[in-house]
This record gives C-alpha cells, structure tokens and sequence, in this order.
C-alpha cells in the first residue's frame, strides 16, 4: 500500500501550483544559504556593516551637500531624505530578495545555468535565492534609517491615505525594481557579459529617485515616468505625501498607481524572462 | 623590461576583450554621469563657485569621475582578486619562483588594464558628457599631458594601495572584508561621490591629505587648471610621494610574506 508511485502533478494544474513550488524552492534554497551564512558569523557581520556604511556613504554625500546649501532644487533635506528613504528602503527588499539575478550572465558563460536547468524547480526561483546573501539587509537597514530620519523631522499633515501611502509605495517599488532585476536577467541570456547595464537600471535609479524630480531635465523625467516607470517608486506617491507638486502636470490620483504599475511591470519581465530561457543555448562542454 | 611591458600589453588585451561588458560599462558611466550631473547643476545653481569651481567645471569634475572610475580601480575591479585568490589557493608559490619581480608584474598587468579603462569606458562617456553639457575642457594640449601624467600616478597609488591590502591575505585567509573596507575608503576619499573641496573643515583636510586624492581630485584638478608652475610639481610631489610610499610598504610586506610561505613549506 505504501509502495505506490507518486505520478507527477497534471499539466492541467498548470500555472499556480508552479508559482507555489517556485516560492516553496525559494525558501529551501534561501534557508540553505542562510545556515552556510550563519556560519561565518563574524563575517557576516562585517559583510552586513560594509553593506550598510557602503550605501550611507550616498546619503553622507547629500549631507555634506546641505552643509553649503538649505534646499536641493527647491527641496529641504528632510524632504529629500523622505525620498531617498523609500526609494533605497524599496531597492534594498528587491536587492535582498532578486539581488543575485544579476550572476545570471556569469552562469550562462560557464555553463552552470545547464545545472538548474535538469532540477525539477522553476530556474527563475533557483538563479534568485542562489548564494542568498542576508547582508543585504544593510541596505534595508540605511534606507529605513533615513526614512525614519525624514518622517521625524518633516512637518506633514498626517492623513489615514498618506499613512497608508508609505507601505504602499515601499512594496510596490520593491516590485517594481524586481521587475528590472528580472527583465535586466533575461537580458544577460542575449548579451552575457552586459550585467552592467541592468546596474544602470537598478542602482542608477534608486540614485535618480533619491533626489527630487524637479532638478532632472524633463525628457528624463518623461522617460522613467512612461518607458521605465520608476518615478512611481518614490516620486509621484512621495509627493502627494508631501503635498507637492507633481512633475510633468500629472493629475493627482496617478499617486495612488504604483501598485497596479508594478504589477504591470512584472509582465514583460516575465515574458522577457521565458524568451531568455527558451532562445538559451547551452555552451556545452 | 621588456617582460613588463609584455605583461602590461598583455592587461590590456585581455580587458579588451571584454567587449560586451566594456559596452555594458560604458552605458552605466554614461547613465550615472547624466543623473550626477544634474544634482551638480542643481547645487551650482544654490552657490554659484561653491567649492571654487564655475559651474561648467564642476560638471567636468563629474564626467572626470565616470571616465576615471575603472582606469583608476576607484571600486575595485583591478588584479586584486585573482592575487588573493591565488595567496589563498597556493598558488602565489609558482609566482615566487618567476624569474620576475612580484610587484613589478602585476603593476606592469594593472597598468595595461588601466590603459584600456581610460580608452574603452573613459573616451566616450566624457564625449557624450561634452556634447549633453557645457564643460570647461582645456584647449591647451600641455594641459591634456600634464593631465595625463597625473592620471598615471593615481593609477599607481591605486596599484598600490590595492597591492598592500590583496598581501593582507597571506594573514587574513578571507581578504574580502579588508578589500570592501578599501574600495568604500577609495569611493568616498578619492572625491568620487563629492569633490574633496566641499568637504568641510577637518574631515576636508584629511581627505585631501590621504592617497585616496591622488585618484580623482588631483587629476580633475589639473585638467581644470589649478595647479600651474609650481602648483604641479607640488601636485605631482604629492602622488609621487604616496606612489613610493605605498610601494615600498607593499615590498616590505612582500618580504615578510613571502619569508612566511617559505616557513610554512608553501
């Protein structure tokens, strides 16, 4: 009786149960290298400090902006502190969680993505908790630091719509910066050593974001507001928060868009994603 | 000398054949170039000569800094890894028994690499930069020469630099610690994320003092003009000084490593 052969699950169970495996994998794969990680104690410690210092150094720069001037493009530091806070706190959850796609073009060129390949396991939920590194949680750690800095010192008329805005636009921005990490990867199966440009996507823009619309030509701002919409981020749900204007005339209900943007984000980068991994060719050996 | 030089071209074939990535690079200075050079424009636009520059050549600091960021390692991304890699696996062993200097290859190997930096992901970055913003670019070719040579000796400081902390892990094992402390130092001293000259009071003074300068506030410096005559020699005294510093703390600590390799039977 208890001898009987599992079959494996119908493709008619189709689509969601793959969702669900792929995060079941996730975790595995994420909770292993947690243990490894937690090994080297003391190294992770280090590696997380480094990790932290490395992205306050940015903001440090900022404030040594401020020591020569009062306001940044018509903006105070506590303002753009509130924008730096949640668009590097939404980068650092979606470099923490997607952070390692970008060894995806490494894989390709040495032959080990053929590895994830035969395992019976979504290959995107394996190549993002592969080498899962915790010290990430850095960058978190600054971008909350920073934004608590801001939400102490700035002066806002507290709404229930503007207390519920900042939740909001961290997690949707999160998706929407894991929407790049994984169109930015599907890239890396074309051009396999060209993880750059999905930095300049990434870390280039939680940089934009962490200074206010109003100092970047129009064309730019156009640019990540319709092509790459990361000005629903932090700009557009942050200013309505600070009761400001929005760039370009945008109406004022687009600030409640970032999560409807961010789920539609994440359709071409899934496409892009299954277009990678089907035009992939192995090297062979 | 002639092997080194064999070395050093060899550096800087083998980072040219990168072409993808160096594309890649080129794309990502650009892209960052463009958003550093608005926050400048921005702050120019609250203090008119803040920090003794004109607004045209602050802009020109921030190409500077993507053009020289991988020619002078400013993050890292040099020989570095593959030097503790190999004090970590053993194989520094066989480069001992080279008949050549230690240092002088891989100096001679990161100098190649530097080499294709500056061209590869330095030229057209700064282009696009002259063609998208008003830069104060020096008509004067001695200008360019003198820059030039400042280039090459914080590319040494950084050779150097780097050399000491890869020999730390003959001690540490795991150099990476070490190496992350380095290039966040590197970032922040060299006058990558704000020019040294804004940095207020004593912390200014040290960051002007440390090598770190030699990297990008000097060089950006000179192509901007401030240092003429005598200024220059000073400029140049200054990098060289650290140069020959470093190096020799790099030899002395070779020696000492290398002595305990022997010990150890290797």
């Amino acid at each position: 009786m208890d001898e009987v052969p599992r079959e494996s699950p119908p493709i008619a169970f189709g689509e969601r149960s793959r969702v669900v495996e792929g995060f079941r994998a996730y975790g595995l794969i994420v909770a292993m290298w947690l243990r490894s990680t937690m090994a080297y104690r003391a190294s992770f410690v280090m590696t997380t400090f480094g990790n932290f210092a490395a992205t306050a150094f940015d903001f440090v720069a900022i404030m040594l902006m401020f020591s020569h001037v009062d306001s940044l493009g018509g903006y105070s530091l506590p303002e753009i502190a509130l924008l730096y806070g949640v668009s590097g706190t939404a980068f650092g959850l979606s470099d923490l969680v997607l952070g390692s796609m970008d060894r995806l073009g490494r894989r390709v060129r040495d032959g080990t993505l053929d590895t994830l390949l035969v395992r019976p396991v979504p290959v995107l939920a394996q190549v993002a908790a592969d080498r899962f590194a915790l010290r990430r949680l850095g960058r978190v750690t600054q971008g909350l630091l920073v934004l608590g800095y801001a939400l102490v010192s700035l002066d806002i008329a507290w709404t229930p719509l503007k207390v519920l805005m900042l939740p909001l636009m961290v997690l949707s921005g999160a998706a929407v910066f894991g929407a790049v990490f994984v169109a930015g990867a599907a890239f890396q199966f074309f051009a396999q050593d060209a993880s750059e440009v999905q930095n300049s996507f990434t870390y280039g823009g939680t940089t934009l974001l962490q200074y206010p619309p109003s100092i970047f030509a129009k064309d730019l701002v156009r640019g990540v507001t319709f092509v790459v919409p990361l000005a629903f981020v932090s700009w557009l749900p942050a200013l309505y928060v600070l009761g400001r204007d929005y760039p370009l005339d945008l109406p004022q209900w687009v600030a409640f868009l970032p999560p409807v943007v961010a789920a539609l984000c994440w359709v071409p980068a899934g496409l892009a994603w299954r277009a990678g991994l089907r035009a992939y060719r192995s090297t062979g050996n | 000398m002639r092997l080194y030089a064999v070395v050093a071209a060899g550096g800087f074939r083998r980072h040219a054949t990168y072409r993808m990535a160096t594309a890649a690079g080129v794309f990502t200075n650009t892209v960052f170039g463009f958003i550093m050079a608005y926050t400048y424009t921005a702050l120019w636009d609250e203090r008119p000569q803040l920090g003794g520059y004109d607004t045209a050549q602050a802009l020109t600091y921030v190409w500077l800094g993507q053009a020289l960021l991988m020619t002078c390692a400013m993050m890292g991304g040099g020989f570095e890894d593959e030097l503790m890699e190999r004090i970590r696996t053993g194989d520094i062993a066989v480069d001992l028994y080279r008949p050549a200097d230690l240092q002088l290859w891989w100096l001679a190997g990161d100098l190649g690499r530097a080499a294709f930096h500056l061209l590869g992901r330095g030229i057209i970055p700064m282009a696009l930069g002259a063609f998208a913003f008003d830069l104060a670019l020096p008509g004067s070719a001695w200008t360019w020469l003198a820059f030039l040579v400042s280039v090459a000796l914080g590319v040494v400081v950084s050779f150097a630099v780097r050399y000491v902390v890869a020999l730390s892990a003959f001690w540490l094992m795991d150099g990476a610690g070490a190496m992350q402390i380095t290039w966040l130092a590197g970032l922040f001293f060299s006058g990558m994320l704000l020019p040294l000259n804004l940095f207020p009071g004593a912390l200014g003074e040290v960051a002007r003092a440390l090598p770190w300068s030699s990297l990008l506030q000097v060089p950006a410096d000179v192509l901007l003009g401030k240092h003429e005559g005598w200024g220059l020699v000073r400029a140049y005294a200054f990098q060289a000084g650290w140069a020959v510093a470093l190096l020799l703390a790099g030899r002395l600590l070779q020696g000492v490593a290398t002595r305990r390799v022997v010990v150890q039977g290797g």
